[in-house]
């Protein structure tokens, strides 16, 4: 075979398996979603068909009368929200301060917010726990949000991109027009890092949105729950039947799934985040 | 200067100690005490929390469970995740795009409805995968019933869920190589395993040493999978893969006992540790 056949055999060979493996990566998604189009009798048939023989949203309504899937996904929307918007101000403002301003502890505190980067939650969400016990707020949404109010990882990724888009010139021009230091930081600044601040919103929202273990520590009244422990309790509630976690599965992943479908390369970027630096 | 700084550090500082750098040193103070989760007794036991666990036998299972699955997970979506990304930068075009967003679409689905939808393709009865594997003239196996079986479906979800962020990273890394070292490489002749194994493989080896670090860090840290996996459907339990973080809730929420389980919280942060330093020693040695 010459030379130029045989690499495009080869290409087309990899491409080929490339893809196989790539539908299969997203069959677990697209059977949630075939499953919960199901009518009841289909979802027992051996071996089952890949799509529906017919279509019904019957599933869908059924679990959102048997549990309340909007409330959670409210629950969900209030949590990922005030996470988002307290991170990005909280990385913002120390991001900012630890990059540009030089101070006795600068270095310290800089130091503290690296090392308790890489900590995983796991580790010591037991004492949080009792922190929260102590304020009073197991069981309630502030107690939820609370752990998520701050990001180590978004201290120290605005503070690197502040350090590499801000110019000290532009700074001090800014204060020679007389603009004071909070204006500063709260107008001048936000605009210089906006694919920061996106990335850094995508990756906060993302985390809250997707949290688990700390929503099962911390809430017992079914109503505050955020998606993903809703769902988990009527995945042990209502066993039985396929269709109707199906449609609560697909229910608790659109949001992020869609938006990335949309958002592509932002969302890569937010995602990949702590790589990216 | 100094006042606007300290002003607005300030309460993020103290934010910032409350929620992390106080719970940190206190799990290891925790595991020092006989500290139920209601009640107010709390006695000091010296280290008797830390040697009861080294007999305990939910702890050693949990141990090895969790270091089998945090091995097999982070070896398996290395490699895979570095093959694609090596293929996929090679240029692949249109269809390279599409394979990236279907890698990595799991990266972005929630844990919880992700391993649901597994649950349903590994169902013993009506499960997707034991229908194919049917047509193959293999007979249905218990996928969450079966001990050795459950491990390899925790593993199975775990790198499904985990290996399109692997080839993300390791695609900006390989893409940020220079294209001139490997024309320089052609011309000497050499081909693309020798340009893959002497160019890209020492060049992406910072990359390759973080997403190790990475992977491991949060393979030990496993816990969603099997908490959804084990309450299994109609009535039947699936077999339980215990792993740390199960066991340290268990200990915690279930038996009260959270000096015990801070205890077990601590040897899993040294092990975290010990594992990183390890990998930064040996995997950051220039590759010859």
């Amino acid at each position: 075979m010459n030379p130029i056949l045989r690499r495009r055999v080869v290409r087309l060979t990899i491409q080929t398996i490339l893809l196989i493996v790539g539908f299969a990566m997203a069959f677990p998604l697209f059977w949630l979603v075939s499953t919960s189009l199901r009518p009841g009798p289909e979802l027992l048939e051996t071996p089952p068909s890949l799509l529906p023989h017919q279509w019904t949203l019957a599933s869908y309504f059924k679990a959102f009368a048997e549990a309340p899937f909007a409330g959670w996904f409210v629950n969900s929307v209030v949590f990922a929200t005030v996470s988002t918007a307290f991170i990005l101000v909280t990385s913002l403002i120390a991001g900012y301060i630890l990059a540009k301003f030089r101070f006795p502890g600068n270095n310290v505190i800089f130091m503290m917010v690296l090392a308790t980067a890489i900590v995983p939650f796991e580790i010591y969400m037991l004492p949080l726990f009792l922190e929260v016990q102590a304020l009073s707020l197991v069981d309630t949404l502030p107690g939820l949000v609370l752990p998520y109010l701050i990001l180590s990882t978004g201290i120290f990724f605005i503070r690197q991109n502040v350090i590499a888009s801000v110019p000290d010139e532009l700074l001090d021009a800014a204060r020679i027009d007389g603009m004071s230091e909070t204006g500063i930081m709260v107008r001048l600044v936000p605009r210089l890092l906006g694919p920061a601040l996106s990335a850094l919103a995508i990756f906060a929202y993302l985390q809250s949105w997707t949290a688990f273990i700390w929503p099962l520590l911390i809430l017992n009244t079914e109503g505050l729950f955020p998606m993903q422990l809703g769902l988990a309790q009527f995945n042990s509630n209502h066993t039985v039947n396929y269709g109707m976690l199906s449609a609560g599965a697909v229910v608790s992943l659109a949001p992020t799934v869609i938006a990335f479908l949309l958002l592509r390369r932002r969302i890569i970027e937010g995602v990949t985040l702590t790589g990216m630096k | 200067m100094f006042v606007f700084a300290y002003g607005f550090l300030a309460p993020i500082v103290a934010l910032f100690t409350f929620l992390r750098i106080i719970p940190i040193i206190y799990t290891f103070v925790l595991g020092l005490f006989n500290w139920p989760l209601v009640g107010t007794t709390h006695t000091f036991v010296g280290l008797s929390n830390f040697t009861t666990l080294l007999g305990d036998a939910n702890f050693q299972s949990a141990i090895i469970n969790t270091t089998v699955f945090a091995f097999a997970t982070t070896v398996l979506s290395i490699v895979i995740g570095f093959v694609v990304a090596a293929l996929l930068a090679r240029g692949a075009g249109r269809i390279g795009t599409l394979i990236e967003v279907l890698f990595f679409l799991p990266v972005v689905t929630p844990l919880v409805p992700a391993t649901l939808g597994w649950r349903l393709i590994l169902d013993y009865q009506n499960g997707m995968l034991n229908a194919v594997l049917g047509l193959l003239g293999i007979p249905k196996l218990a996928w969450t019933a079966d001990p050795t079986l459950a491990m390899v479906s925790v593993i199975l979800i775990s790198v499904w869920a985990q290996v399109g962020f692997n080839m993300i990273i390791f695609l900006v890394g390989i893409r940020s190589v220079p294209a001139m070292y490997y024309e320089a490489a052609a011309v000497d002749g050499a081909g693309s395993w020798n340009q893959f194994r002497w160019i890209t493989v020492p060049l992406v080896a910072p990359i390759l040493l973080f997403v190790t670090v990475i992977t491991t860090i949060q393979s030990y840290n496993i816990f969603t999978q099997v908490y959804v996996l084990a309450s299994d459907v109609q009535g039947a339990p699936g077999h339980l893969v215990r792993v740390l973080v199960y066991d340290i809730f268990q200990n915690a929420f279930r038996y009260f006992n959270l000096g015990y389980a801070s205890a077990e919280a601590a040897y899993l942060f040294l092990i975290v540790i010990v594992l990183t330093v390890v990998q930064f020693r040996f995997l950051s040695r220039p590759i010859d």
